[in-house]
C-alpha cells in the first residue's frame, strides 16, 4: 500500500485530487468556486468538443500536415492570430467578471473571493500581454512583413515554428491552470517577495513563471527571425528608405524583442531559482533584494510597451495611406520617429517604480526621458493627419479604427505625461488612474491597430473581404465601450480607488463602477460582433472574393500577388525601383505582366520538429510546476533530442518546378485580365474582384 | 551587398563569392542570425553581472569570496579556456585552407579536451566551496555567484556537447555546407564564451581577491 | 607543412591574438597575486586589461574590423548591443546603489 502511494507520489508530484477543479467546487461550493469550476469545466468541454469535431470530420491529417507542421510564414502568422483570439475571449470574460465584482462589491463581499479575484487580474494581465497582444503582432508581422519586402519566407522558418509552438505552450499552461490547481495572485508583474515560496507555497506563481518564460523565449527567437529577415532578405532594390512603414516598425519591434526579452527571462528564471533551489535573489532573508526583480522586470516591461505599440503604428501608417489614396506624408520623419522611440524606450524603465525609493534626481532624469518620448509619438500623429489632408478618404472599418486610435491615444498620452511627473505619480500610483492610463494606451495603441490590420490584410490571406456592416458595428462597440469602461477609472483613481481591489467601501464609487461595467459589456459585444463578422463573411465568401489580390488599391508589394498568395509568395522575386513599388507598377501598366523566365523555387519542407519542441518544452514546464520530475525530465529529453535529430536531417527543402510556378502565375494573370477594374468608391461592393482601377 | 568578396576568415571555407545570390544570402544570414542570438545571450550575461554587482556585499554573515576563491584554480581555468579558444581558431583555419577532414577533426578534439578540462576544474572548485558551506542557499551573494558562473559553465557544457555532435556529423556527412555553417557558428559560440570568461575572471575572481 | 601567404596571414592573426591574450591575462593575475598596487589601483588595472583583452578577442578571434566593408554588419550589431548593455548595466547599478545608500 505505502509503496503504491510512493509511486503515485512520484508520478503525480504535488498534484492531488484536491487540485482538480470539480473537487474544489465539491468541497467548497461557494459562488466564487462555482465560477472558477465553471471556467475549468469550460476548458475541458472546449477541448473535448474541438477534438471530437476534428475527429468526426476526419480533419486530423489535414490540420497536422497543412497547418501544425507547416513552416510557411503565412500559415504560422494565421495560427498566431487564432491563438490570440482564443486567449482574448478568456481574458475578456475575466475582465467583465472583475467589473461585475467591483460593481456589486461596494460595502459587500460580492461574488468572488479575494483569492479568486487576485487570480483573475493576474491571468487577465498575463494573457492580454503575452498571449493576446504578442501573438497578434507576431502573427500580423509574420504574415505581412515577408510579403512587403518581397521575400519567400522568413530567415529561419523552422525556428519560426518553434517560437509559435512555445507561445501556444504558454497558452496551454494558462488554460491548464484552470483545470489543475490555481494561478498566481501576484499580478502580471509577479513581484516577489510575495511570489516567493515563503508567502506563496502553491503552484500559482510556478504556472506564471513557466508560462511567461515560454512566451519570452519564443518572442526572443521571433525577434531574431524578423530582424534577420528584414536585414538580409529584402528583394533586389528594396533599400532601407524604400521599406513600407509596417516593415520599419516590425524591424524596430524585432530589435526590442531581441534586447528586451532577456531581462524577463532572467527575472523569471531567477525567481524560479529562489523557489526551486532555495536561492536568495529576491527573498527577504540572507541578502536577497526584491528591488532587483522590479528593476529587471521593467527593463523588459518598458521596451515591451513599444513592442506592443510599434506594429500598430505601422498598420495605421499603411491603412491611412491606402484609404486616403495618398503617399504617406513625411515618410522620413516617420522612420526617424520610429527609430528614436525604439532607442528612447531603453531609457525610461524607472518610471514604472518612481516610488521604490531612489533619490529625486534619478526620478527626475527618468521622468524627463519619459516625457521626451512624447515628441516622436506626436510627430507620428501629425504625419497621419497630414496624410489624410486632401486625400480621397474612405471611411472603411480599418480607417475608422485608425481615427479612433488617433483621438484616444492622444488622450492616453496626455495622462502618460501627467504620470511621468514623479510627484504626481506618487499621488496616483497603484490606483485605478494608472489602470485607466495603460488601457488607454494599449487598447487603441495595440488592439485597434491589430483589428485594423486584421481587416486590412484579411482579403490577402483568405481571398475574400470581411463584412463591412459588422465591422462598423464592432467599431462602435469597441470605441464606445472603451470610453465607458475606462474614463470612469480616471475619476475613481483620482478619488483614491486602489487598483486590484476586491471590495470597496466608499458608496460614491458605485455609479462610476457601474458605468465601467456597462463599458466592459459593450467591449464584450464588440468582440462578439467581430466573431459574427467572421461567420457572416465566411458564409458570403463567394460574393466578396477578391482573387486578383488588390482590393483596396494599395501600394505595397504584398498586394501585387494573388489572394491567397501561393506558398512561395512571388512567382519571380520583384525588383524594386522606389518607394510604394506596386503603385508605380500599376501606374506604368507593368503590374500584371508575365515574367521573361521562371525558375525552380526551393522551399522548406513541412516539419514536425517545431511542434514537438514547443509542446515537449511545455510538458517539461508542466512537470516543473507540479514537481513531476519524471515529466520534466522526459520533456527536456525530447526537446533536446528533437533539436539534435533535426540537425542531422539534410533533406529539408523541396523544389517547386518552374513549370508549375509559371502555370499558376499565368492562370492568375488571365484572371486579372478577365476582371473588371474597380474604382475606389466601389471597393466595398461585390463587384470588387481585387483589381483596382488606377486613376490616371 | 552585391560586390564580389575575397574568401574570408569569418566565413571560413564557405567561399561565398562563387555562390548564387540567394544561396549567399541564406548562408550569410545563417551566420548573422547566430550573431544576433549571441548578442541576446550577452544581454543575459550583462544582467547577471549587474545583479552580481548589486549583491557583492550580500554575504549575510556567511562565507566571503576572499576566502573561497583560489587564484591558482582561476588561473588554470583561464589558461585552459583561452588555449581552447586558440585551438578552435585552428579548426577555422584548417577549414578554410584544407579540404581534408583530418585537421579540423583533430583540432576539434583538442578544443574538446581543453574545454572539458576547464569544466572539470570548475566543478571541482564548486564542490570545494559547497564543502566549506559556501552554497547558493547560504546567501544572496553566493546565489548570484553560482548562477553567473554556473550559467557560463552550462554554456561551456552545451558547447562541448555541440563539439561532440559536430564530430559525429563530420564523420557522417563530411564537410558539407550545413556542417561548415554549424562549425562557423560553433566557433562564434566558443570564442564568445571565452570573452565572457575574461569578464568573469576579471570582475568576479580578481575583483574579489584584490580586496 | 608549407603555407601559402594567406594561410600565413590567417595563422598570424590567431597567433598574435593568443599571445596578446596570454600577456594580458598574466598581467592582471600578476597584479593581484603580487599585490603590486593599492586596492583601487589594482581594480582599475584589472578592468582595463580585461577591456583590452575583450577587444583583442573580438579583433583576432572573431575578426571584427572597422575597416573591412564585409564585417560592418557584425560590427554595427556589436556596437549597438554594447550601447544597450552599457545602458542597462549602468542604469541598474546607479539605481540599485542609490537605493542601498538611501537605506543605510
Amino acid at each position: 500500500m505505502s509503496s503504491a502511494m510512493g509511486v503515485l507520489h512520484i508520478l503525480a508530484g504535488k498534484m492531488t485530487l484536491d487540485s482538480l477543479f470539480f473537487v474544489k467546487v465539491w468541497h467548497n461550493p461557494t459562488i466564487s468556486e462555482v465560477i472558477a469550476g465553471g471556467a475549468g469545466g469550460l476548458v475541458v468541454l472546449g477541448a473535448i468538443v474541438t477534438f471530437g469535431l476534428i475527429t468526426l470530420l476526419g480533419k486530423w491529417r489535414y490540420i497536422w500536415t497543412e497547418w501544425m507542421t507547416s513552416l510557411d510564414h503565412k500559415k504560422i502568422g494565421i495560427m498566431y492570430m487564432i491563438l490570440a483570439v482564443i486567449m482574448l475571449s478568456r481574458a475578456l470574460i475575466e475582465a467583465m467578471l472583475m467589473r461585475v465584482q467591483q460593481a456589486v462589491a461596494v460595502d459587500h463581499p460580492g461574488l468572488l473571493s479575494p483569492d479568486h479575484f487576485g487570480q483573475l487580474f493576474t491571468t487577465h494581465g498575463t494573457i492580454m500581454i503575452f498571449f493576446v497582444a504578442m501573438p497578434l503582432l507576431a502573427g500580423l508581422i509574420n504574415f505581412a512583413m515577408p510579403l512587403q519586402i518581397g521575400a519567400r519566407d522568413v530567415a529561419f522558418p523552422y525556428m519560426n515554428s518553434i517560437s509559435l509552438w512555445m507561445t501556444v505552450g504558454g497558452g496551454i499552461l494558462l488554460m491548464a491552470s484552470l483545470v489543475f490547481g490555481e494561478f498566481s495572485t501576484g499580478g502580471w508583474s509577479g513581484y516577489p517577495p510575495y511570489t516567493e515560496l515563503a508567502f506563496n507555497g502553491g503552484v500559482g506563481p510556478d504556472y506564471w513563471i513557466w508560462a511567461v518564460t515560454l512566451s519570452s523565449v519564443g518572442a526572443m527567437l521571433t525577434g531574431i527571425n524578423f530582424a534577420v529577415t528584414i536585414y538580409k532578405f529584402r528583394s533586389p532594390g528594396m533599400r532601407w528608405m524604400r521599406l513600407p512603414l509596417f516593415t520599419w516598425t516590425s524591424f524596430c519591434t524585432a530589435i526590442l524583442m531581441i534586447f528586451a526579452m532577456p531581462p524577463l527571462t532572467v527575472a523569471t528564471l531567477l525567481l524560479a531559482a529562489d523557489r526551486y533551489l532555495g536561492m536568495h535573489f529576491f527573498t527577504n532573508a540572507l541578502g536577497g533584494n526584491m528591488m532587483n526583480f522590479v528593476n529587471l522586470f521593467w527593463l523588459f516591461g518598458h521596451p515591451e510597451v513599444y513592442i506592443l505599440i510599434l506594429p500598430a503604428f505601422g498598420v495605421y501608417s499603411e491603412v491611412v495611406a491606402t484609404f486616403s489614396a495618398k503617399a504617406l506624408y513625411g515618410y522620413t520623419s516617420l522612420v526617424i520617429a520610429t527609430v528614436v522611440i525604439t532607442l528612447l524606450s531603453f531609457t525610461v524603465w524607472l518610471h514604472h517604480f518612481f516610488t521604490m525609493g531612489q533619490s529625486a534626481p534619478i526620478n527626475a532624469a527618468f521622468g524627463i526621458a519619459t516625457m521626451a518620448i512624447g515628441i516622436p509619438t506626436g510627430v507620428k500623429i501629425y504625419n497621419w493627419i497630414w496624410t489624410m489632408f486632401r486625400g480621397e478618404v474612405r471611411f472603411t472599418t480599418p480607417m475608422l479604427f485608425s481615427l479612433a486610435f488617433m483621438v484616444t491615444f492622444v488622450l492616453g498620452g496626455a495622462t502618460g505625461i501627467i504620470l511621468a511627473t514623479p510627484p504626481v505619480d506618487f499621488m496616483v500610483h497603484n490606483t485605478l488612474f494608472l489602470v485607466a492610463h495603460f488601457h488607454n494606451m494599449l487598447i487603441p495603441g495595440t488592439l485597434y491597430g491589430m483589428i485594423a490590420g486584421y481587416y486590412y490584410w484579411f482579403p490577402k490571406a483568405f481571398g475574400f473581404r470581411l463584412s463591412e456592416a459588422w465591422g462598423r458595428i464592432a467599431f462602435v462597440c469597441w470605441v464606445l465601450g472603451f470610453y465607458l469602461a475606462f474614463m470612469p477609472l480616471y475619476v475613481l483613481g483620482l478619488a483614491g480607488a486602489a487598483r486590484r481591489t476586491q471590495e470597496f467601501f466608499d458608496p460614491a464609487y458605485r455609479p462610476w463602477l457601474i458605468i465601467a461595467l456597462l463599458g466592459a459589456l459593450l467591449i464584450g459585444a464588440g468582440f462578439l460582433s467581430l466573431a459574427i463578422q467572421l461567420w457572416v463573411s465566411i458564409k458570403a465568401r463567394h460574393a466578396n472574393s477578391v482573387p486578383v489580390g488588390d482590393p483596396w488599391d494599395a501600394w505595397g508589394l504584398e498586394w501585387s500577388i494573388p489572394a491567397p498568395p501561393p506558398e512561395y509568395n512571388f512567382a519571380v522575386l520583384p525588383h524594386v525601383g522606389g518607394r510604394d513599388a506596386f503603385y508605380w507598377r500599376k501606374k506604368n501598366n507593368t503590374a500584371y505582366k508575365p515574367a521573361d523566365r521562371y525558375h525552380d523555387i526551393e522551399m522548406p519542407k513541412h516539419s514536425m520538429c517545431g511542434v514537438v519542441v514547443g509542446l515537449a518544452t511545455t510538458a517539461c514546464f508542466f512537470g516543473l510546476v507540479w514537481h513531476m520530475w519524471w515529466l520534466a525530465f522526459a520533456g527536456f529529453a525530447v526537446t533536446v533530442g528533437t533539436v539534435i535529430a533535426r540537425s542531422f536531417m539534410r533533406d529539408v527543402t523541396e523544389i517547386i518546378p518552374a513549370a508549375e510556378v509559371e502555370a499558376h502565375h499565368r492562370h492568375w494573370l488571365e484572371m486579372a485580365t478577365a476582371s473588371l477594374p474597380i474604382p475606389r468608391p466601389l471597393e466595398l461592393t461585390p463587384e470588387n474582384e481585387g483589381l483596382a482601377k488606377c486613376p490616371k | 551587398m552585391s560586390e564580389v568578396r575575397e574568401p574570408e576568415l569569418r566565413h571560413a571555407g564557405l567561399n561565398l563569392a562563387d555562390k548564387p545570390r540567394e544561396v549567399r544570402e541564406q548562408l550569410e544570414s545563417d551566420v548573422f542570425g547566430f550573431w544576433v542570438f549571441l548578442m541576446s545571450d550577452a544581454v543575459i550575461f550583462a544582467l547577471l553581472f549587474s545583479i552580481y554587482g548589486t549583491m557583492e556585499s550580500a554575504t549575510a554573515g556567511g562565507p566571503v569570496p576572499q576566502h573561497e576563491f583560489k587564484i591558482s584554480s582561476a588561473f588554470w581555468e583561464t589558461a585552459l579556456l583561452l588555449t581552447s579558444s586558440f585551438a578552435y581558431g585552428m579548426v577555422s583555419l584548417s577549414l578554410k585552407h584544407t579540404r581534408r577532414l583530418v585537421w579540423p577533426a583533430l583540432w576539434l578534439g583538442v578544443t574538446f579536451c581543453l574545454g572539458a578540462g576547464f569544466l572539470n576544474l570548475e566543478v571541482h572548485d564548486f564542490l570545494t566551496m559547497f564543502h566549506d558551506g559556501a552554497t547558493p542557499e547560504r546567501s544572496g551573494y553566493f546565489s548570484s555567484f553560482f548562477v553567473l558562473v554556473g550559467t557560463h559553465g552550462l554554456h561551456v557544457f552545451s558547447g562541448l556537447t555541440w563539439i561532440l555532435l559536430m564530430g559525429v556529423q563530420m564523420a557522417l556527412f563530411g564537410l558539407d555546407q550545413r556542417t561548415r555553417i554549424n562549425l562557423i557558428r560553433l566557433g562564434l559560440f566558443w570564442h564568445f564564451l571565452d570573452i565572457i570568461w575574461v569578464v568573469i575572471f576579471s570582475v568576479v575572481y580578481l575583483g574579489a581577491l584584490a580586496r | 607543412m608549407n603555407m601559402s601567404p594567406s594561410q600565413k596571414r590567417d595563422f598570424a592573426t590567431y597567433g598574435i591574438g593568443y599571445l596578446l591574450a596570454v600577456v594580458l591575462t598574466l598581467g592582471s593575475f600578476a597584479c593581484v597575486f603580487f599585490r603590486l598596487l593599492p586596492q583601487s589601483g589594482t581594480l582599475i588595472v584589472v578592468f582595463t586589461l580585461a577591456f583590452v583583452q575583450v577587444l583583442v578577442h573580438l579583433r583576432c578571434f572573431l575578426h571584427m574590423s572597422p575597416f573591412r566593408r564585409a564585417a560592418r554588419d557584425d560590427l554595427l550589431l556589436l556596437l549597438f548591443s554594447a550601447a544597450i548593455i552599457m545602458l542597462i548595466v549602468g542604469g541598474t547599478l546607479v539605481i540599485l546603489f542609490n537605493e542601498r545608500a538611501r537605506m543605510m
